[in-house]
């Protein structure tokens, strides 16, 4: 039995309104352009043939079923293992493709939902999974064992930052009843456990990279990986992830708890529709959906507003500092 | 799970369809997406337009009715989560058979349904009818970003022969009594794919200096095609126009 | 005569170090056909990189048709060399065959009919006409090698550089290679283990060891010296021993 998880976020049409759609779409356009020209310059002749051949290797991966728990299998969305081992642009450019060409020649992914499903898949994952990287690697101990602890948490962030980028869309762009907090609830503690699968392929597979070919890793560049301790039983690693995860996504979904249940409280929302709503502009930004049936919207929209602003500053760092490491790869 | 190779999704015949010039076709697809996606779920009558849309398509495209609907099982995930909807959805309810539901949540259901169904269909009409070279083709004659568009090709160039070194990896594990069925097994599996990657990069270098021996300068070269005529533009067009036409009815009617 | 390949004193390491070309010196002259033995890890292929300046030597140097392999001459002699690398996937890079042998004489500006007759041109050269408007990821083996073949003639090169253009070939498909390659008029340069396909091919045979030409004779001669083949760890399929006249 398969479950495909990556098709939560490849959304399809329809799925978020008209306005969420353009935005997300000048957002993605915007970034994965510039991301292009910078390549084309770092990477000049170079980039068709290398971001075309290892999109190929990035679909083909996200392809494959990797084991989870006794017969399920899981899926790697390999945005933040793009960005570590291709570096921040080029691992953006690579996903973008890979997520355009799953929706123009798979009918995977909504074609007028390309521009959420690159943001959350490709542009997300891979600017803020690798702003995440290099502030994890100064935290770890230099070498070998740093790196792949910081990809295995960047890219574990990366995932539950996908899924919160996409409930924060939901919260603008809602095309049915079902309230923000609820979604933000489900889909970050649902991606938090998904994510320790993410975890744990990225880095025995970036270990493996550094095993064969370390002027590869993008993010292992002036590293000395001869320190560093030995392996960490992956056993433990896995438990370990699991602890924090189970942490994460009880705290979480006490948040989507905490939300009204919509069947007994149906008649008192339709009631009190007009109570306690003070803020006009919510109503005009905020899709009515998302925002109907949250008892305190304050607080959800609080909670909105901070995931919103750390994806934000991520992302930024992120792109800040893909555009600084104006020096080509070692390879390049 | 939308892993098909591309090439089982095109249908070999010869209609209308597969000989209109692609980038006619891509273009009317994205209109008929865009009509489908901004249609509120409450105008019925659109959608059923739209589906007889489709519908003339795959009969003008000579595309089999079960391999169509085979191909939309893809879908199948979102329509799940849809029928999800009105059972957890806010807003009032109502009586259907012996459960209460939210009332926007069946329409909202049905709104995810219908437009997810209309917008895979499309798609498929198009790469069933349309060989990938040629929706390359269409996308550069459209004036979709060059160095995209040739990145999306080599993409779709490669990723039979990297499925295939990932698949035989795979197998040469499973002869060797590898039976992973947790994710702390996982490890060979991921050390493979650091190694393929590893592999596909190199080939990338590879395929660059046989780029350069041909004198590539970082340009692709101008292979001229084929531009379609006026009045193919027009006949490409008269569908996709009918669901503009339909989309802004329904948006001005709701 | 100028020849049309001439190497001299090439010397080459690669990155980590390793000393590949030890001072290789060949000469082949036009209409030639050369078949370059040798070990695996002699420098056989780091030579061929060399031949159309993927590579650049440390020292000494590569002249094509009397010109001097340098920056500014670098793309004009990527036309004269055509260089057939051992994998042809890594060749066939674009959505169709035809788009792929378009792609070397489009890069040097050829356009229109004249890029359509080149491309048709070079395909029937191989016997590859069919192939066109087909995607090179759904050819055989045997496909392929005519298809990236036709990619190098295309550029209308002077000498053809095949690296193990017979590796991987079911005997059919080699069958059909020998011939497309004994009717082409090229100056040719074979890198090969096949010593059979060798013998048919090419009246002269240089060897490489250790990165340096070591064995410079006519094809049969070679063959017909088994202590010399030993000694370069080339040995021929069991069973064959060279007829004499």
């Amino acid at each position: 039995m398969a479950w495909h998880q990556e098709d939560e976020l490849h959304a399809p049409d329809g799925f978020l309104n008209a306005g969420t759609a353009v935005a997300t779409g000048v957002v993605s356009v915007g970034t994965v352009g510039a991301a292009l020209r910078q390549l084309r310059q770092t990477m000049s002749e170079k980039v068709v043939p290398v971001a075309g051949i290892t999109a190929a290797f990035v679909f083909a991966a996200q392809m494959f079923n990797f084991p989870v728990a006794a017969g399920t299998t899981g899926h790697l969305m390999g945005g933040a293992l793009a960005a570590i081992l291709l570096g921040p642009h080029l691992g953006a450019l690579v996903v973008t493709v890979v997520v355009a060409v799953q929706a123009m020649f798979f009918a995977d992914g909504g074609l007028t939902a390309l521009g959420y499903n690159i943001l959350n898949m490709a542009i997300v994952p891979a600017y803020a999974g690798y702003a995440l990287f290099g502030i994890f690697k100064k935290l770890l101990p230099a070498g070998r064992g740093g790196i792949l602890g910081a990809t295995a948490l960047a890219s574990w962030a990366s995932v539950v930052l996908s899924a919160a980028a996409f409930s924060i869309e939901w919260l603008f762009g809602a095309t049915a009843p079902i309230p923000f907090t609820r979604v933000f609830g489900a889909m970050v503690g649902i991606h938090a456990l998904i994510g320790i699968g993410e975890a744990v392929i990225s880095s025995i597979a970036v270990g493996a990279v550094l095993a064969s070919r370390p002027d590869l890793v993008h993010g292992a560049a002036g590293v000395d990986l001869r320190s560093g301790r030995g392996k960490v039983p992956t056993r433990v690693f896995v438990l370990g992830g699991l602890l924090v995860t189970v942490v994460f996504a009880t705290v979480v979904s006490q948040f989507a708890a905490d939300a009204p249940d919509g069947l007994e409280r149906v008649a008192q929302t339709e009631g009190f529709a007009d109570q306690g709503r003070d803020h006009a502009w919510s109503d005009f930004l905020f899709a009515d959906y998302a925002t109907r049936g949250i008892e305190d919207e304050r607080m959800s929209l609080a909670i909105a507003g901070v995931a919103g602003t750390l994806i934000t500053l991520l992302v930024a760092w992120g792109i800040f500092r893909a555009f600084r490491e104006r020096s080509p790869r070692a390879t390049g | 799970m939308g892993a098909g190779h591309a090439h089982a999704l095109y249908v070999h015949e010869h209609s209308a369809l597969h000989h209109a010039p692609p980038e006619t076709k891509v273009a009317a697809v994205l209109l008929f997406a865009l009509s489908v996606a901004v249609t509120p779920p409450r105008q019925v009558w659109a959608f059923a337009v739209y589906a007889v849309i489709l519908a003339v398509a795959l009969v003008v495209g000579r595309i089999p009715l079960r391999f169509f609907i085979l191909r939309l099982t893809g879908a199948l995930p979102f329509i799940l989560l849809a029928l999800m909807v009105p059972l957890v959805g806010s807003g009032e309810r109502v009586d259907v058979g012996w459960v209460t539901v939210s009332r926007d949540g069946l329409w909202a259901a049905w709104g995810i349904i219908a437009k997810t169904t209309l917008g895979a269909g499309a798609a498929i009409v198009l790469v069933a009818t349309t060989e990938v070279s040629r929706i390359l083709e269409g996308l550069r004659t459209l004036k979709a970003p060059s160095v995209l568009v040739s990145i999306a090709g080599f993409m779709v160039r490669y990723l039979e022969l990297i499925a295939d070194e990932m698949s035989r990896m795979r197998q040469a594990m499973v002869a060797r009594g590898h039976d992973a069925r947790w994710l702390w097994q996982a490890r060979p599996i991921a050390s493979a794919s650091g190694a393929l990657f590893v592999r596909a990069y190199e080939r990338g270098e590879r395929v660059h200096s046989a780029m350069m021996a041909r004198g590539y300068t970082g340009e692709m070269p101008v292979l001229e095609r084929r531009r379609a005529t006026r009045t193919q533009w027009l006949v490409a067009l008269v569908a996709p126009t009918v669901a503009v036409v339909v989309a802004v009815m329904a948006l001005v009617g709701s | 005569m100028i020849p049309v390949l001439e190497v001299r004193g090439l010397r080459f390491s690669y990155p980590d170090g390793r000393e590949a070309l030890r001072g290789v010196d060949l000469t082949v002259a036009e209409g030639e056909r050369v078949a370059l033995l040798g070990p695996n890890g002699a420098g056989k292929t780091t030579l061929a990189l060399h031949l159309n300046g993927l590579l650049r030597g440390a020292s000494g140097e590569v002249l094509v048709g009397g010109v001097s392999l340098t920056d500014d001459t670098v793309t004009e002699i990527r036309r004269r060399v055509g260089l057939v690398f051992q994998d042809p996937n890594d060749q066939l890079f674009m959505p169709t065959v035809a788009d792929d042998v378009a792609f070397g004489p489009a890069n040097l500006g050829v356009r229109g009919r004249d890029l359509d007759a080149v491309v048709e041109e070079a395909l029937h050269r191989v016997g590859a006409s069919d192939l066109a408007s087909r995607p090179p990821h759904h050819l055989s083996g045997g496909e392929k090698r005519l298809a990236a073949l036709a990619t190098v003639l295309a550029m209308g090169p002077e000498i053809l550089v095949l690296d193990e253009p017979g590796s991987g070939l079911d005997p059919a498909g080699r069958r059909t290679l020998i011939e497309t390659l004994s009717v082409l008029d090229v100056t040719m340069v074979v890198i090969t283990h096949d010593l059979p396909l060798a013998l048919e091919l090419c009246p002269r045979s240089v060897v490489m060891d250790g990165g340096r030409v070591v064995v410079d004779m006519p094809t049969p001669e070679l063959l017909s010296r088994p202590d010399l083949l030993a000694e370069h760890r080339l040995e021929l399929p069991y069973g064959f021993t060279l007829a004499h006249d």
